[in-house]
């Protein structure tokens, strides 16, 4: 089954090859274990925590849901990606003033999903941040500092305005 | 290995005509956690994905909305869904989590054929039809015999779910769905109830309580035969309780891990007089 | 290595929100966690485990996987080279079965190969014969003794009782209840992860590893490898999340073996499918009490038999009992009892340490007891605990005395003052409702209720174990490097640590060196005894050296040290006008000190259950606020409002995150957290259907932290993990309780436990 196949994804504005893969191979394990871009964490394995959420297309998915192989014409974003510059966003400066990070393996997912929210949508409700991150599982904060760096996000964003 | 990302249908169809072992993944959201758990290994895959003729809604005729079956969850809980089927739009809105819904379909909900779909119910409560294209054929199928049983349906290897169909109904409709989470749950037991005051009548369809989804026919030609249904009436209690015990009755539900029957058959009972009383009022 | 050298530079002190220096790099993704690592020549390791609670290993054939192109060994029981079985408190459980399978998920052999998917072919080309005998699954027939025993030591692991005051006393008000605790999972995010690095000459090993206790997992896994403790060597991986699923050893053997079998290095990484088999849960318990208490509620006698089902194997089963019994009375007086408690052995899966340690099964009896007599004497559940509240100076039913700052009355009174939240908006958002985005209720169909639930928690080990912690602190050129063994699991102690120092030492400047076994042991990451004990140690390691700092400069300026104080980043002469940073006053210089922190002695139990068995304790007070559709049984924790014994707040953003996550925790037993069981095996072994808390059913959290500094810590401050998410799960409970008025006495409330 395996073969030498040879395809190529975009991500984070980068072409990059992709070889020997195995069928099967989830975008989650290429993005890990192939291409060298580790931050995007695998919990599950079956779309039920989040952690390993990346933009795809300009919508957030769960790369261990996705067949790399299948993403050949995507345009995929991961938390390394998230900025170019080597300063922290503010979604995760919020996130590291607010004490939303412990053991911090939810984080990067959470990352990506929240400033994919705040781009869609700049001013949502608590209820709209609830149910836009509904999908990421964080087992050590309870959510009640993450739900506290988004609000910070949105404050300071607006205040700039 | 072979996969085949098809950007238009016919390439996506011939590549299922030449690979036997050929297996089709639109958003993955089910084939992969097969994959990942290594309950399938898969030799040849064909991504839809890429084919963006699936990814259309269309309202040619007035009283049909068609819908691409690639047509991610996420569209279908907004507009113009959202307000022609919102039935439909609740129950996208009910799939997994966001990611899920951003990737998710309703080809992938048919594909599947799980009981626990949360669509499906929807399909068969409005009674749409599965169109089905081959290289050299099309067909278009009653969800009703789509749907065979637990994850089996009538589609052919060489054929591609390319959109299902929904009546546009004049009337209340909605989609409710019982799981112990308040997000990203997987259902106990769900219902899809539509009132179609044009025929005077409530369609009652049910998911998780059966090997497949169950349309209480008996339940609604009683409640037609007891009810006034057209605009503007209100449900007693009694009948909405009446109506709930029948479409329990028919419902089928076992005990597994996630609960128990007897739950199951109590929770279609509320579930269905809850909506028939918020059709009516 | 994955928690990697910081520095900070700020006057983060004791007392502040200081930053997590692990911040940045997690919400970069560029934080390495254990499973991040990779080695050169790197093999992948893997597990087969039993797909039967119990049976006879027949025969294991192996040659069809050592076939596989890609495989380089496979290893079973025979494969063992040093002690075959490991465990915290007795070694009774095999690195890989042998003769026996005693659990589903019990490892029988190990696999490397090149690739995961490789692994995964190899395990299953491993034909395994069984002889499937009949699972011992009911703790009752493990007491009985009508099952014969599943394992040489039998199918009793610990029975004790407690005995205390008069054992005919009786009350005009007699309460009682047959309570039931599911079995919950820790289910940290972070997956069991290893990487393991054979030395050059294939004599020793390296390993990197996701743990709670380094020193524990050393001497466990050399012991195993036949090894001496030299050979082995652990460095602490980037752990995500642990709640004590990480006490236990899980892969750390397996992976050793197969590095020094391949030597190559190996990386081990569960799925969440197999990490469900792979650590230890929440013991199941049932527990029966009756409290006698006279009119007025106050509680005279409490009776009461405590059954943990310890699952195949021992783990921390025998404390998790004694923590259990010990807390029967809860956080009240209680002068007479008679307790009689078993943690027994069973083919269900092994339970051992989760954040709460057996005081969580006891608490929900209790608790739930307590509103019990409150009904039947006529007082509110804050009235009947007020009554009952223990104070500092109290006999313990273990005759142990109330030595620890217990401020009950005051978490009770201050959790009472906190705002109830308004009523349910009639326009509320059907989100908002029970059943969330099921849409499966409007306004009118809910009713609200409100509970209470207040503990006792010990802190520390207990029963005579010295659980030390070891710290060492270098001062060069005005810069302070910490050393110790503390795991990090994301509770922060890589935060509190430099506050410490900076706080002591007045440098700015603080490193913190790779945690691993290079240093003395720092004890486990549990029991909330980190802050405590490794933070006593960085505490006496950094006064050592701040008195040789004080010698030095008193020397060289001619002052005698101990005029000599800290404030801010200077040294200052008190009783004159010198004055020197400490910057310049360590230039040139190095000074390096390593402190051991010893907590009190503490005794066993006696055969009565007497003894000074614990080292201190904390309490708090959790008021729930439920909605609950009564109809379709479901529900949403609207609020809960919590004021907590902590000591005093060495860091305020650390202190509410520990409080947060615990209620949440604590809530996902109440309503939703099961590892369900059918003979013996588990029948939801995933995220799908074992469900945690999602953002949509995170309740909002008032807090307040209770601040009476606490003489006996080094710090002041108490531990602060465990409490939040012990008595909020029977707060919610009795909050269900009082909305439909229907009488649940089994946790986790299935929607057929209120509807049906």
């Amino acid at each position: 089954m395996s073969t030498n196949e040879f395809y190529s994804l975009r991500v984070n504005g980068r072409t990059h090859q992709v070889q020997d893969s195995w069928i099967g191979e989830s975008l989650l394990y290429v993005l890990r274990e192939r291409l060298g871009l580790p931050g995007t964490k695998g919990a599950c394995e079956q779309g039920e925590c989040g952690s390993c959420t990346v933009l795809m297309d300009d919508a957030a998915v769960c790369s261990c849901l996705v067949m790399a192989a299948t993403a050949i014409h995507s345009e995929i974003v991961t938390v390394e990606g998230i900025t170019t510059e080597t300063t922290l966003t503010d979604v995760q400066q919020n996130f590291v003033n607010e004490g939303a990070v412990q053991c911090g393996f939810c984080t990067p997912g959470l990352i990506v999903a929240v400033h994919h929210l705040l781009e869609k949508n700049p001013n949502p409700t608590e209820l709209e941040v609830k149910e836009a991150i509904s999908g990421n599982i964080c087992r050590c904060t309870g959510y009640g500092r993450v739900f506290a760096a988004v609000e910070a996000t949105i404050r300071s964003r607006n205040s700039e305005k | 290995m072979t996969v085949i990302v098809a950007k238009e249908l016919s390439t996506a169809l011939a590549a299922l005509r030449e690979h036997a072992d050929a297996r089709l993944i639109q958003g993955g959201t089910d084939l992969m956690v097969e994959i990942n758990f290594n309950h399938v290994k898969p030799t040849t895959m064909v991504s839809l994905r890429d084919v963006q003729s699936l990814r259309t809604i269309r309202q040619d005729s007035p009283g049909i909305m068609s819908i691409g079956s690639g047509v991610p969850y996420s569209v279908l809980e907004g507009e113009p869904v959202l307000s022609a089927i919102p039935a439909l739009a609740q129950a996208s809105r009910t799939v997994g989590s966001p990611q899920i819904r951003a990737t998710g379909s309703l080809g992938g909900n048919l594909g599947t054929c799980s009981p626990a779909g949360d669509t499906l119910p929807v399909m068969f409560a409005l009674d749409a039809m599965i169109h089905l294209s081959t290289l050299d054929s099309q067909r278009v199928v009653s969800i009703h015999d789509f749907m065979t049983g637990v994850k089996r349906n009538v589609r052919q290897h060489d054929e591609i779910i390319t959109a299902i169909d929904f009546p546009i109904v004049q009337g209340w409709q909605g989609y409710s769905k019982v799981g112990v989470r308040n997000a990203m749950v997987i259902s106990v037991a769900s219902a899809c109830l539509v009132a179609d005051h044009k025929h005077a009548d409530v369609r009652l369809a049910l998911g998780s309580v059966g090997p497949t989804i169950i349309r209480c026919r008996e339940a609604e030609a009683w409640l037609k035969s007891s009810q006034d249904l057209t605009a503007g009436q209100s449900i007693s209690l009694d009948i909405a309780h009446e109506f709930g015990r029948r479409a329990a009755d028919e419902s089928s539900p076992i005990d597994d891990h996630r609960s128990t029957a007897q739950y199951r058959r109590h929770a279609i009972s509320v579930l269905a007089s809850r909506m028939l009383r918020k059709a009516y009022q | 290595m994955a928690p990697s050298s910081t520095v900070t530079k700020s006057r983060d002190v004791l007392g502040t929100n200081a930053l997590r220096p692990d911040g940045a790099q997690k919400v970069q993704g560029s934080f390495e966690f254990t499973s991040d690592m990779h080695a050169e020549n790197m093999l992948w390791g893997a597990t087969l485990r039993s797909p039967h609670p119990y049976a006879r290993i027949v025969s294991i054939d192996t040659s069809a996987a050592l076939a596989l192109s890609g495989v380089k060994c496979v290893i079973t029981a025979s494969d063992v080279p040093g002690k075959l079985t490991y465990g915290l408190i007795s070694s009774d459980q095999p690195v890989f079965a042998h003769e026996f399978v005693r659990y589903m998920g019990e490892p029988v052999a190990a696999v490397a190969a090149d690739h995961p998917e490789t692994c995964r072919r190899a395990l299953a080309l491993i034909k395994v014969a069984y002889e499937v005998l009949k699972p011992l699954t009911n703790p009752e027939d493990a007491i009985s003794g009508s099952h014969d025993p599943i394992h040489p030591d039998g199918n009793v692991i610990r029975h004790q009782r407690i005995i205390r005051g008069d054992q005919a006393a009786t009350g005009a008000v007699v309460v009682e209840g047959e309570y039931v605790i599911g079995m919950q999972d820790q289910a940290f995010l972070g997956l069991e992860a290893a990487l393991a690095i054979p030395d050059p000459d294939g004599l020793g090993v390296h390993l990197h590893v996701a743990t709670q206790w380094l020193h524990e997992d050393l001497s466990q896994i050399s012991a195993c490898l036949g090894l001496p403790a030299e050979k082995v060597r652990l460095t602490l991986g980037g752990v995500g999340g642990a709640f004590g699923a990480r006490e236990d050893i899980s892969l750390q053997v397996h992976c050793c073996l197969l590095a020094l079998k391949t030597g190559r290095p190996i990386k081990m990484q569960y799925s969440r499918e197999e990490s469900f088999f792979g650590h230890v849960h929440r013991h199941p318990a049932s527990i029966f009490m009756r409290h006698h208490a006279d009119l007025n509620g106050k509680i005279i006698k409490i009776d009461a038999r405590f059954v943990f089902d310890g699952g195949a194997y021992t783990s921390t089963s025998p404390a998790v009992l004694i923590n259990g019994i010990t807390h029967t009375q809860g956080p009240y007086k209680c002068d007479n009892a008679t307790v009689d408690g078993y943690a027994v052995r069973t083919n269900n899966p092994p339970c051992g340490a989760m954040r709460g340690f057996g005081v969580v099964q006891a608490c929900f009896a209790h608790e739930s007891q307590m509103d019990k007599i409150a009904a039947a004497v006529g007082k509110s559940p804050v009235e009947i605990r007020l009554i009952n509240a223990m104070a500092t100076g109290d006999p313990l039913i273990t005759g142990q005395i109330m030595e620890s700052v217990a401020p009950v009355a005051r978490c009770i009174t201050e959790t009472d003052a906190i705002p109830l939240p308004p009523s349910l908006d009639v326009n509320a958002d059907e989100l908002e409702l029970p059943g969330g985005s099921g849409l499966t209720s409007s306004q009118s169909n809910i009713v609200r209720g409100i509970g209470w639930g207040v503990s006792m928690k010990n802190l520390m080990y207990s029963e005579g174990f010295d659980d030390f912690a070891t710290a060492r602190c270098t001062l060069k050129d005005g810069v302070a490097s910490l050393k110790f063994a503390t795991s990090e699991v994301g509770q922060g102690f890589v935060t509190l640590a430099p506050q410490i120092a900076r706080s002591v030492l007045g440098v700015d400047d603080v490193l913190i060196e790779p945690i691993d076994t290079e240093i003395g042991s720092a004890g486990s990451t549990s029991a909330s005894r980190q802050t405590w004990m490794s933070g006593g140690a960085v505490d006496g390691a950094c006064r050592l050296v701040r008195e040789r700092l004080f010698h030095h400069v008193g020397k060289i300026h001619n002052i005698d040290p101990l005029r000599l104080v800290i404030e801010g980043t200077d040294v200052v002469d008190q009783m004159g006008t010198f004055r020197i940073s400490v910057a310049d006053a360590s230039d040139g210089i190095e000074i390096s000190e390593t402190f051991e922190h010893h907590h009190r002695k503490t005794d066993e139990l006696d055969e009565h259950g007497q003894g000074n068995c614990h080292t201190a304790f904390a309490f708090v007070a959790h008021r729930a606020v439920v909605d609950v559709d009564p109809d379709l049984g479901l529900v949403k924790v609207v609020q809960i409002a919590t004021a907590q014994d902590v000591g005093r707040v060495l860091n305020p953003l650390s202190a509410i995150g520990q409080l947060e996550g615990g209620i949440a925790q604590g809530l996902g037993l109440a309503v939703m957290e099961e590892i369900v069981m059918k003979d013996g095996k588990v029948r939801n072994p995933s995220f799908t259907d074992y469900l945690l808390p999602t953002a949509l059913d995170a309740p909002d959290v008032v807090a307040v932290m209770i601040e009476e500094y606490e003489p006996q810590a080094p710090l002041g401050a108490k531990g602060i993990g465990e409490p939040p998410c012990i008595s909020v799960t029977p707060a919610i409970v009795a909050a269900i309780r009082n909305a439909t008025g229907k009488a649940i006495e089994r946790i986790p409330v299935r929607p057929q436990d209120i509807c049906l």
